[in-house]
């Protein structure tokens, strides 16, 4: 017998919570029970009386699981909304990375010069290395870490994807 | 304000929100709430011996009366033995409210005695929970926890109490005003969505109603509302092990349950439907049979309250969100208006005729064994005058009850269905003799089930209760041998229960009485023997080792591939079919 696995599809979910004591691992944890997938996950208290939380998550699956994800999230008692961002049409996707290069001569010019292209900064630098700050889609940092990697990449942390719909109104 | 302890504002609380009884299991981190119980004899505690039946026994005092079930444990092992039941009533939609104690905040992450994460163990095991951190904030979320666990699909709730803020003192008042909840489901149906279900009815050629828990869920007059609705359509009923009652079976459009072992004719007419109506039930695995194959040929319409349950795991045509006993009122209200008329579906009834005359639920019959089949029948003989509340375990004598024992009325039926919890029935009946002191109450068992709550014969002499076991001792775990047989080529491993205690001197011990029946001829005088004794009463009827349950549908096959007898088993199955619970 063999286990065959469906195609999938990656979409950008945003759900508002109740800001309160449990809810990531509770979130989380359904995903992790219920056998979905997270590609990244960001959290942070958004209303002014520190009330509700907005999560990013990135998750990927068939269609018919991230109908299920949606629904299963929509039940969850502290949840107040669940917004398919893929789905409901233009957004913009952002994230920020932190990345650290070490080097000398002509990669460390190269790793200045890619840096310049990307629009990244430089927030920390010593004679041998750079940390560089960098934000856009996803698919941007994918490919300035990818170009780093050929000039010194030492680490590297990412924030997740955080998405907002485009136009005037709520996503 | 006068200032109360937190153990006594809960207490309180459960007063106001009408709260009679409560089951549970006394301990350290409880305590000062066992205290305040002392000081409030209105709550009438019921004192189980083991925590796994205070929450089994709470579903069935809560299905059977359709108020929640309340629960009180301690932290540690009380809290972790609960889990079990506080999954099966997830499961099955039971409203469930269960206090667990934890150790006090300071010590909460110390590995202190008896402490566990109980918030984090029933965090997906409930519907939702709390870890109560400020005596100030306990009338609230238990107002909020009897909310939850009543609204919408039904489920259990969880609240941990440490017990420093059992003993802390706050400001508190009863009559403060309750806060408005966030957890509001949507309980009405979607008026274009029910237009659009009228216009699905009126085509049909070939319709079903397919009826779940969720009717029994939504209350009697959901069960009356099925009744018309079936009435108006002139179409066949069938219904899930959980919404078994929710329609009598003493009725023509009645075709018995479906799914795994299920009549033929509900499961042909399911196949063969040009139209199903699901009404809160869930195309569980074990109705559906192999998903590729199920209904090939229906447009499907899907009543739920949970929007989760919709398009899970069969695709639908016309996804209803609301409670099922509205939404069928609002649905008889549009089919009224547009004059529709009960149609006369002829052909399809004759065909269900046809699949009707298989006469699927007969069994061989003998003289010299007691068949478990007869002895379901003949207990259902002796006792549906008197409407008796059916309690069972797990296993083949669950099944054989569901297939034999007729009901006609919702909250008469109680049975672990999702989860499958063997040890449920024992229990189950406490609870629900403690909801309907007078009526007649019957756990339907087996040998191996009735064994994992054994324990809780004390609970039931201790409080009186006159409930009544009826154990169809086959001598093995029949389902597991079962499947053996129809699986591994009979095979059978671990599955014999051997070493089995006296029945009838067990239960005499714990001042229950005994009764044996061994021989056909002493069936109907044993069943009558145990009607007519006071008090609890434990039966330990012996019946033929080796019969199995039919008909079946193997897993991985269709609804067309029903096993009808014996006679229809190969002893083998393929891997893809193997790896299928």
């Amino acid at each position: 017998m063999h286990i065959y696995e469906e195609a999938v599809e990656r979409h950008v979910l945003a759900v508002l919570v109740d800001n309160e004591a449990g809810i990531l691992a509770r979130i989380a944890g359904m995903f992790t029970a219920r056998g979905y997938n997270i590609d990244s996950l960001t959290v942070a208290d958004i209303s002014e009386d520190h009330a509700v939380s907005r999560i990013t998550i990135a998750t990927n699956g068939p269609p018919h699981v991230i109908e299920q994800i949606i629904a299963q999230l929509d039940r969850l008692v502290p949840v107040h909304s669940v917004r398919d961002l893929t789905e409901s049409g233009p957004h913009v996707q952002r994230e920020l990375a932190l990345v650290k290069v070490s080097g000398k001569g002509e990669h460390r010019i190269e790793a200045m010069r890619l840096a310049d292209i990307y629009r990244a900064r430089v927030v920390d630098a010593t004679t041998e290395s750079f940390i560089f700050e960098i934000t856009g889609a996803p698919e941007k940092i994918e490919t300035f870490v990818g170009l780093m990697r050929e000039v010194g990449l030492v680490e590297v942390g990412r924030t997740g994807v955080v998405a907002i719909g485009r136009g005037p109104d709520p996503a | 304000m006068a200032e109360k302890s937190g153990a006594d504002i809960l207490v309180e609380t459960l007063l106001d929100l009408g709260v009679d009884t409560v089951f549970g299991y006394p301990g350290g981190a409880v305590l000062p709430i066992y205290d305040a119980l002392y000081e409030h004899p209105k709550i009438k505690h019921i004192l189980v011996r083991h925590e796994q039946a205070a929450t089994h026994a709470a579903e069935g005092y809560a299905r059977s009366t359709g108020k929640p079930g309340v629960v009180l444990v301690t932290s540690g092992p009380g809290a972790t033995n609960a889990v079990t039941g506080i999954t099966d009533a997830l499961m099955d939609s039971i409203p469930m409210v269960v206090i667990t104690g934890q150790v006090a905040t300071n010590l909460i992450g110390t590995d202190a005695f008896q402490e566990a994460d109980t918030v984090g163990i029933t965090r997906h095991c409930t519907k939702h929970n709390y870890l109560v951190k400020k005596p100030s904030d306990l009338a609230q979320v238990v107002q909020e926890a009897f909310h939850i666990a009543t609204q919408g699909r039904p489920g259990p709730v969880v609240i941990d109490i440490p017990k420093n803020v059992q003993v802390a003192a706050t400001e508190y008042s009863s009559n403060a005003t309750r806060t408005n909840t966030r957890y509001q489901p949507q309980t009405e149906g979607d008026f274009k969505a029910i237009n659009a279900a009228a216009e699905m009815i009126m085509n049909a050629k070939a319709p079903i109603l397919y009826t779940g828990g969720g009717i029994i869920n939504s209350g009697p007059k959901a069960s009356e509302t099925l009744r018309e609705l079936a009435e108006l359509l002139g179409c066949p009923v069938t219904s899930t092990l959980m919404g078994l009652g929710a329609f009598p079976a003493s009725s023509d459009k009645w075709l018995g349950m479906l799914g795994m072992h299920g009549t033929f004719e509900a499961n042909m007419a399911m196949n063969k439907a040009d139209l199903v109506v699901c009404l809160g039930a869930r195309f569980d695995d074990r109705i559906t049979g192999r998903l590729d194959a199920f209904s090939p040929n229906s447009k499907k319409i899907h009543v739920d309250i949970d929007r989760s349950s919709i398009n899970k795991t069969i695709r639908v045509d016309l996804p209803v969100v609301g409670d099922v006993g509205r939404v069928m009122e609002q649905l008889i209200a549009v089919l009224k208006g547009r004059r529709f008329a009960t149609p006369e579906l002829a052909e399809w009834w004759s065909r269900i005729t046809g699949w009707r005359a298989t006469n699927c639920l007969e069994y061989p019959e003998s003289k010299t064994e007691i068949m478990p089949q007869e002895a379901i029948r003949k207990l259902w003989q002796a006792t549906h005058e008197r409407e008796p509340i059916i309690t069972t375990e797990v296993g083949q004598h669950q099944m054989w009850a569901a297939q034999h024992f007729d009901f006609e009325s919702p909250n008469k039926w109680l049975t672990s269905g999702g989860l499958g919890t063997m040890g449920y029935g024992l229990p189950a009946a406490i609870g629900a003799q403690l909801g309907h002191p007078d009526a007649l109450v019957i756990d339907i068992a087996g040998e191996a089930s009735i064994q994992m709550n054994i324990q809780e014969l004390g609970t039931a002499s201790q409080y009186r209760l006159p409930v009544k076991i009826f154990i169809l001792n086959n001598e093995y775990m029949g389902m597991v041998r079962q499947w053996q047989e129809l699986t591994y080529e009979s095979r059978y491993s671990n599955s014999y229960s051997d070493s089995l205690p006296d029945f009838v001197k067990l239960a005499e011990s714990y001042d229950w009485t005994g009764i044996r029946i061994e021989d056909p001829a002493d069936l109907e005088a044993g069943i009558q023997k145990m009607i007519e004794t006071d008090g609890p009463v434990l039966v330990d009827c012996r019946v033929a080792k080796l019969a199995n349950c039919f008909p079946m549908i193997p897993s991985g096959a269709a609804h067309t591939e029903m096993l009808l007898s014996a006679e229809d088993v190969k002893g083998t199955m393929d891997d893809q079919a193997k790896a299928l619970v």
